[in-house]
Parts: C-alpha cells; structure tokens; sequence
C-alpha cells in the first residue's frame, strides 16, 4: 500500500509548488503593489465578455466554433504526446494507428474549411 | 512488446472500414464539389452499403477476432454478426432511398445526409461487432451522435432542433449510465474483455457475484434499455419520432434499434451468459413494462410518427421476450421478429412519407380518411401492414410474435408470454382503427399521387415480404437459427 503511495509523491510535490507559486505571486502583488482599482482595471482583460452576468445573453455562435475547432485539436495534441513518448514500443502498428487518425482528421479539417468555418466574416 | 502487424488481421472488420473510407470519400466529394450533389451522394451511399452487404455475407461463416489478440480482441464477426449486421444495412439503405425525395423537397437536401447515415451505420455495425466494452462505447457513440445531427438535420425547423436537444441530452445521460456501469464491471473484475467477464462468470457458478458486479451490471443494462426505448427510459422516443424528419424518423425507427438490440443480446448472452438468474428479471420487466406502454399510450395518439413510436416501444418488449428465453429458440424468435419488423416498418414509412395534400406534408391519422377510395393500392399496403403489425395469422407479424412467445414458454415464463399476447390483443385495437379510417371513414382530399419510384419499390417489398412469407418461411428460419446458435457454444455442442 505505501510502497505505491509513494510513487505518486512527485505529484504531491508538484501540487505544493503549484500552490506555494500562485500564492506567492497573488501575495506578493498584494503586498508591495499600490491598489487604485477603476471600472477598466476591475473588468475582465481581454476575455470579451463580463465574467458574471446574464446566462440568456445573445452569444455569436462564431465564438462557439472556433471553441469547439479548439477543443477538436487539443485533444489531438493530449493523444499525439503519449504516442510520441510511447512509439518505440508500439512499433508500426501504433505508428500506422496515429497516421489513420491524423488522416481522418485532416478531412475533418479540410471538410470544415471548405465549409468556411474558419471565416471570420 | 513491440505487436507484430499483418494487414490480414483486419479482414473480420473489412465491411466497417470499407464504409468508413466510402463514407469519408462521399464527404470530400460532397464539399469540392460546386452544386449540392444530394442525389449523387445518396446513390453512391446507396451502392457503398450494397457493397459492404456482400462484404459481410462472405464473413460470417466462421467467429474471427480482429483489434488485438485472439479471443481477447476488441472486435468479433459471427453469424450472428453477419446476420444482424444483414439487416442494419438493409434497413439503412432502404431509409436512405426513400429520404432523398422528400429532403428535396423540404428544402434540407445536402450531401451530408447520406454521410450522416453512413457514419451512424459504422457505429450500428461496430456495435454488433463490440467484443469489448471499449469498442461497444465507440461503436454507440459513433451511432448516436451521427443520430443526434440527424434528429435536428432540419435546423430552421423548432421540432426538429428541440427533437435532436432532447436526443442528446437524454443519450448522453444513457453514454454515461452505461459508462459508470462499464467501469463499475472494470473495478469489481479487472477487465473489459467480454470472453474475460465470461470466463470470470463462468467460473464462479458456486459463488454469487458481488453486489458491485450486479450493480454495473443494471446500470450497463439501463444505458442500453435507453438506446432501444424500452419502458421506463422510453421518454425520448415519441418526442424525437414526431420531430426528426419522417425520413430520419424511418432511419431511427429501424436500422438503430436492429442495432442496439443485437448489442443487447450479444452482451446478455456473452458476458453475462452465466449471470441469468440476475439479469432475467431485469429483461422480464423491461419486455412487461414496453409491452404494456406501447399497447396503451399508443391508443390516445392522433399523429401517425407518434403513434409509429409507441408501437415501436412495444415492438421493443415483444423482442425483449424473445431475450427473456435466454435459449437458442428465444434468440432466433428475437431474429426472425427483427427481420419482419424491419420490413413492416419501412413499409408503413413509405406510406407516411407520401402522405401528401397539394405538396403539404401531413402527419394526423384522421389524414388517412378514405384512403381505400382515393388510393386503392396504397390502403391495401397499409392494411397489410397493419394486419401484420397487430399479429393476425396469415402475415408474417404472427410469426413474429409466435417464435417469441413459444421460446418463452419453452423456457417456462408462461406467465410472461400470456401477458404478451394479452397486450398483443391491446395493441390491435390502435392498428385496426387505421385500417377502420381509410376504409370507412369519408374521404377528406385525396394526396399527391406518389410519383417516386424507390418508394413505391419500398411498400410493393415490405407488402411482398410480409405476405409471402407464411408460404416460404425457409431461408429466414435456418439463418435466424444459424446465427443464434453462434451465441450458445455448449447448447450446440
């Protein structure tokens, strides 16, 4: 039992940076800086919308795309990362696997193009 | 462990990756191309499907693995797969044929339609295939979220928006009750492997299994109890039926359900072969429950799609006896049900589908009035088809329901199979009334004349199918047989 609890203990260690880091970045502003806190200062920066408000408000669906576009490729790099750490021991098949799988995504891609998808305007 | 990799390991799942190239071609071909090729693309899914058929035909013949090691991999092909796998891609090109027409019209026709349909018929047929609760999950996903796109496939349309919303969400909760159940089996036996759960099973008759193990194992059977619709997690059903697209609505009431009723029987007889004493009562109350729901609130109905939506949930609970068997006789019941039940139903969705007054599409049943005069051949298909629906004895809809009901008996739930026939005698009431309001009710105005020639191809087949098949009943006994007997190693040997 411990001697596997043990082996997530560089997590825990990295958890305790994470933490100390943010602390002290957050912490430290607030103890030197000078706070004068406006309208602007206060407002969400460059996010484009108010962080509390109205759930019902009208919304572009052009935002809603390019996030789920964004998604789609995010999840392609979470997929490529263990492939690429993994690839001498899954030999051709799982090489083979990756590039069946970029290919289908590609035409995803090419398919989403075409479409004008990736139009602003 | 590097794998060593041979092309040939793939040739088991050789329909599903042909479809899929096919499917990814039709949709590269559809966006290069200047005008929108609905037509074209539905033609070529067409003869895609047709091919992956003859592709399946030539598989069945003996169990392969493929997607990893022996009896371990992901993916299996049997007769039984064969077989289902038959129909699924029957019933979709069928659907397929009789939609491009009426999208025309409506205005929706674009090649992604049929890409659409082929995808999900991937899912379908990945489903049956699923020898693993990883390929089962893709396989379902795959399926039901090309059906999600497809409920709301007619976006200006608020019933069809408000049909897919409904679709997703309720699906979506059924992908993670099944989910939850999966990882539930995982944490209590250590593996996904449906011959792993088997072994597992098998071995410990003495013993009972663990709650947790029973647990995941209803919560699995609720997430696929969803995806046929059987009472109490029908709710979806009526309310997507009546605002899909009639077409969609023809492709949902069919191919999907073929599907996910053959997934349902390959994982009750698969991995939880040795668990029936569990599951049985689950299985019974669900077949009950659909039975007697789809019998009773299918009688106050006035829209045709929803009337079609209960009566497929009681289809569901007449299949579910024939699962409830748990033999050799049941599953093959459950088959030949299927089989008929496809045609019956692309029979009278052809006859929705041209229910048409001045190029207005109507869906109230008060709509047929008169049918028998205004269009003698049309009623007499619809009567047929009801007539075999309601289970009178010389159409095929009889025979359904009598190899259900016998294997039931032969597996002594006597009870159960007297209750059937007893909302069997329910259900007639509701498909008799069509009949008495096309011939006996005063005409109204009369529809367009049905001009499409896959359609009238459709009702002439379905009508055929079910009248002949009293006469020749051969060929669909010894496959359903066949194909069931794959599911029961011992009982053959």
């Amino acid at each position: 039992m411990d001697a596997w609890l043990l082996e997530y203990l560089p997590i825990l260690i990295f958890l305790g940076i994470a933490i100390a880091i943010s602390v002290i970045a957050v912490g430290a502003s607030w103890l030197v800086a000078r706070q004068k806190p406006d309208t602007e200062k206060g407002s969400a920066y460059e996010c484009g919308f108010d962080a509390f408000g109205d759930a019902r408000s009208k919304f572009d669906v052009r935002f809603y795309l390019v996030a789920i576009l964004f998604i789609i490729f995010d999840l392609e790099v979470a997929f490529l990362f263990p492939w690429a750490v993994a690839l001498g021991k899954i030999g051709l098949f799982g090489f083979w696997s990756m590039m069946v799988f970029l290919g289908v995504l590609t035409i995803g891609f090419i398919y989403e193009w075409r479409k004008g998808a990736l139009e602003w305007e | 462990m590097t794998q060593t990799f041979a092309f040939s390991s793939l040739v088991p799942a050789l329909p599903e990756l042909f479809l899929t190239v096919a499917a990814l071609a039709l949709l590269m071909l559809g966006v290069f191309r200047k005008e929108d090729g609905c037509r074209q693309s539905t033609l070529l899914a067409i003869i895609a499907m047709a091919i992956a058929l003859v592709l399946t035909s030539q598989l069945g013949g003996s169990v392969s693995y493929a997607f990893g090691g022996g009896e371990a991999g992901l993916f299996v092909m049997d007769g039984f797969g064969a077989f289902t796998k038959a129909m699924v891609l029957l019933g979709s090109a069928f659907t397929l044929g009789m939609s491009g027409t009426f999208l025309e019209r409506e205005k929706i026709g674009r090649f992604e339609y049929p890409v659409l349909v082929l995808f999900a018929t991937v899912g379908m047929m990945i489903m049956i295939s699923a020898n693993d609760f990883m390929s089962l999950y893709l396989g379902l996903e795959l399926q039901s979220l090309s059906l999600y796109v497809l409920a709301a496939y007619h976006r200006d349309n608020l019933k069809a928006t408000e049909a897919g919303v409904k679709y997703f969400v309720l699906g979506a909760l059924a992908s993670g009750m099944l989910l939850y159940g999966a990882s539930l089996l995982y944490g209590f036996v250590g593996t996904t492997s449906f011959d792993g759960l088997a072994k597992v099973f098998g071995a410990e008759h003495a013993v009972r299994p663990s709650l947790g193990v029973i647990i995941g194992m209803v919560f699995v059977l609720a997430g696929l109890a969803f995806k046929i619709s059987a009472v109490p997690f029908h709710m979806w059903a009526p309310d997507v039926y009546e605002g899909a697209p009639t077409p969609v609505t023809a492709f949902f009431a069919v191919a999907p359900k073929i599907a996910a009723l053959a997934l349902f029987t390959r994982v009750i007889t698969g991995p939880f072969g040795d668990l029936a004493g569990e599951w049985r009562q689950v299985v019974i109350f669900l077949a009950l429950a659909s039975m007697f729901l789809g019998a009773f609130a299918a009688i106050g109905q006035t829209n045709i799609k929803r009337l079609m939506a209960y009566s497929s949930i009681g289809h569901v609970g007449f299949a579910l006896v024939g699962i409830a068997a748990n033999s050799v006789l049941g599953i093959q019941g459950l088959l030949i049900y299927l089989a008929i039940y496809l045609f019956m139903n692309t029979g009278v969705f052809a006859i929705i589908l041209s229910m048409r007054q001045k190029g207005r599409l109507v869906e109230g049943i008060d709509d047929l009035a008169g049918l028998g005069k205004t269009h003698p051949a049309m009623a007499f298909v619809m009567m047929v088809l009801m007539f075999s629906m309601a289970g009178i004895p010389p159409l095929a809809g009889f025979w359904g329901k009598l190899y259900v009901f016998l294997a039931a008996v032969e597996s002594g739930l006597m009870a159960l199979a007297i209750l059937g026939v007893l909302s069997s005698v329910v259900s007639a009431y509701y498909y008799l009334r069509i009949i008495k309001v096309m011939y006996f009710d005063e005409a109204l105005e009369p529809f367009d004349r049905q001009t499409d020639r896959p359609m009238r191809l459709v009702m002439g087949l379905s009508a055929l199918v079910v009248l002949v098949f009293t006469f020749i009943p051969g060929p669909l006994l010894v496959g359903a047989k066949a194909a069931a007997a794959v599911l029961f190693p011992a009982a053959a040997g």
